[in-house]
């Protein structure tokens, strides 16, 4: 394992701006992402788990600067990138590719395949036209699809095929590090493990890092080296896939884990949480956590637990340790 | 022995599209048993929406058409009810809850008033009657200030209280039957536990039946008694929840169930499924999930298989059984 840090992001936030009233003036803000620091390795997976509207998705959009952050800074390899212009934005996004969710609204539907590939290509320097459609069908193949795929459109694919062809105008540009946001939710179950296990292969080929986002914990487990469990804004756990998996620390890691239904595990005792998770517009005092939390002490509602290193990596934000 | 409320015999519901006939459902049987649950399982496109919407006389046509088959409840059969029986039955005796809340509420309507409306409707009661009941109902599924949630309109909830608040509605003229469409995939992990066990509740306080439809394996091994895996429009195998995940036989149960992440332990690699669900305008012959069957044999190319029974309540579509009884 190459223990190089190829991204380092520090102390990010992103606060978006509510305006109201006759002279737009600021009401509010939502603290979407609110100060998060985390690294990821060369060929490694770090997955990123959290319930809808944690600012999982927000994160992998400021990474690629899709989104600018409002403080914090974000390191790819050695380089600050939070500032950069518009033209190194350009040769730095050649190293960074993201893949989506939904591959249906992700390509365009007037254009075959060879078109959506072959423009990224394009804007990545490669001219030449028959090169172009050379590496498409190069890349096709290595993503499971056929050279004749080339020259059709979305809609003739299933979704499966769709998100294939997304990981493949992702890999077209050798990137470095891949950022996969809910990249298999919409799948049905057996594509989804092919299009897992063609993203593991990818990975071992390629030498590629990705930061996995997805909500459904056991895929997370399937793919990632180490796994971030991210609440309101805020990582709350970080840990090696196997520490977390069978010694969570933080109570929400726990009540995840405890609520996911289980085929091979019926009837287990479950951590229920009370209520759902509170608005990022005015989020709870002290630690977010406190207004769900099943162990939740005098001090939690009070001060905000820093995220701390209680052994060998294993960080976690929370007043019990 | 449970009576069963909903028979459902050799349905068969077909659109007719400009492409081809589309045999969405082709000849399904089951039994739903009072205040049981029976999961419908199988990937998109397999057709268990379809029945549900099959059932309610729900479908569209054109360009859909039930074009045979029973569906008996009670002892009326739903496809031969005049209309406007069928309109008293739908939402006051089987009820659904769709899985988008969001679209399937009234937006211009605040929860309560939808509430109200209804049970003036099926149930002939007054306006204050009406709202005592819809008050109830917010408790009963578990909302915390019913008379607050009442008032707000459906984009004022979170989708948890959404789908809360429209299991409230379809609970409200007491139905025999809740038929519920992937209730729980739009919502959060934390907040789908809740669902499930608001589920679960209602299955034993109310006496009510619940056919659950449902992608999630998972979700069955919570909450299902009975479960019917669907493949291209057919049924491929039927069984108990437990005698089907411990004991699955069809080729296609089998690597469904092979093919999930597991939670408690890794592999190097998960098995897949190769290939895709079949088109149903033009479907291979013989058994549909054979171009797919790691176990295919001759035969299977042929003719579509019959049911075998390899236990007790336990029945597979599948030739590799056909040395066991029909």
């Amino acid at each position: 394992m190459l223990n190089h840090k190829l991204l380092e992001v520090e102390n990010l936030k992103k606060y978006y701006l509510i305006t109201g009233g006759l002279l737009a003036r600021q009401v509010g803000e939502v603290k979407a992402v609110d100060g998060v620091s985390f690294y990821i390795k060369e060929g490694e997976t770090l997955g990123l788990a959290g319930e809808s509207g944690c600012g999982k998705s927000t994160l992998g959009r400021i990474i690629l600067r899709l989104e600018e952050p409002t403080e914090g800074e974000i390191i790819y390899q050695g380089i600050n990138i939070t500032r950069l212009g518009k033209k190194e934005l350009r040769r730095l996004r050649k190293q960074i590719q993201i893949i989506f969710q939904d591959p249906q609204s992700s390509l365009d539907p007037r254009m075959t395949v060879n078109q959506s590939i072959g423009e990224a290509l394009l804007i990545h320097g490669m001219k030449d036209e028959k090169e172009r459609a050379k590496r498409v069908v190069e890349i096709l193949e290595r993503v499971g699809l056929e050279a004749q795929h080339a020259w059709c459109y979305p809609h003739e694919f299933s979704s499966g095929q769709r998100q294939r062809i997304g990981i493949g105008r992702a890999l077209a540009v050798n990137p470095k590090l891949i950022i996969a946001d809910e990249p298999v939710s919409a799948l049905d179950v057996s594509i989804q493990a092919q299009i897992l296990n063609l993203m593991l292969d990818l990975q071992t080929e390629f030498g590629l890092a990705y930061l996995f986002i997805a909500h459904d914990l056991s895929v997370i487990r399937q793919i990632s080296h180490r796994v971030a469990i991210m609440y309101l804004g805020k990582i709350v756990e970080l840990a090696e896939k196997g520490e977390i998996f069978q010694n969570p620390l933080h109570p929400y890691t726990e009540a995840l884990l405890s609520a996911i239904p289980n085929i091979r595990q019926r009837k287990k005792a479950r951590i229920l949480l009370p209520g759902s998770v509170p608005s990022p517009l005015n989020p709870p005092a002290g630690c977010r956590f406190h207004t769900r939390c099943h162990r939740v002490l005098p001090i939690c509602d009070k001060e905000e637990p820093p995220l701390k290193d209680v052994g060998e990596g294993h960080l976690v934000a929370c007043h019990l340790y | 022995m449970t009576e069963t409320i909903l028979r459902i015999r050799n349905l068969r519901t077909y659109f007719f599209t400009r492409r081809g006939t589309v045999k969405a459902v082709d000849g399904i049987d089951f039994d739903l048993l009072k205040s049981k649950c029976l999961c419908l399982v199988g990937e998109s496109g397999c057709g268990k929406t379809v029945t549900a919407l099959s059932i309610l006389g729900l479908i569209d046509s054109p360009p859909g058409r039930i074009v045979g088959g029973e569906i008996y409840y009670n002892n009326l059969n739903l496809l031969e009810c005049p209309p406007d029986q069928l309109r008293r039955i739908r939402g006051k005796e089987i009820a659904m809850v769709f899985q988008d809340a969001q679209s399937a509420l009234n937006p211009v309507f605040t929860i309560g008033n939808q509430i109200v409306e209804q049970v003036k409707l099926h149930l002939g009661a007054t306006t204050r009657e009406a709202k005592e009941k819809a008050l109830s109902l917010l408790e009963e599924v578990g909302i915390p200030t019913p008379e607050k949630v009442a008032n707000y309109y459906p984009h004022q909830l979170s989708g948890g209280m959404r789908q809360r608040a429209m299991i409230a509605m379809s609970l409200s003229c007491d139905p025999q039957i809740l038929i519920a469409d992937e209730p729980t995939t739009a919502v959060d992990v934390t907040v789908k536990a809740q669902i499930l066990d608001i589920f679960n509740q209602l299955k034993n306080t109310r006496q009510m039946s619940l056919l659950f439809i449902t992608h999630d394996l998972g979700i069955v091994s919570e909450i299902g008694d009975r479960i019917l895996v669907m493949y291209g429009g057919r049924v491929a195998e039927a069984a108990t929840v437990s005698g089907l995940l411990n004991n699955p036989k069809h080729p296609y149960t089998a690597s469904l169930i092979r093919c999930l992440p597991d939670i408690t332990q890794v592999k190097d690699r998960l098995e897949t499924i190769p290939g895709t669900v079949p088109s149903l305008i033009d479907p291979p012959g013989g058994c549909l999930f054979h171009p797919r069957c790691d176990k295919a044999l001759a035969i299977c190319r042929e003719e579509t298989p019959p049911p075998f029974i390899v236990a007790e309540g336990h029945t597979v579509f599948c030739h590799l059984y056909s040395h066991l009884e029909r």
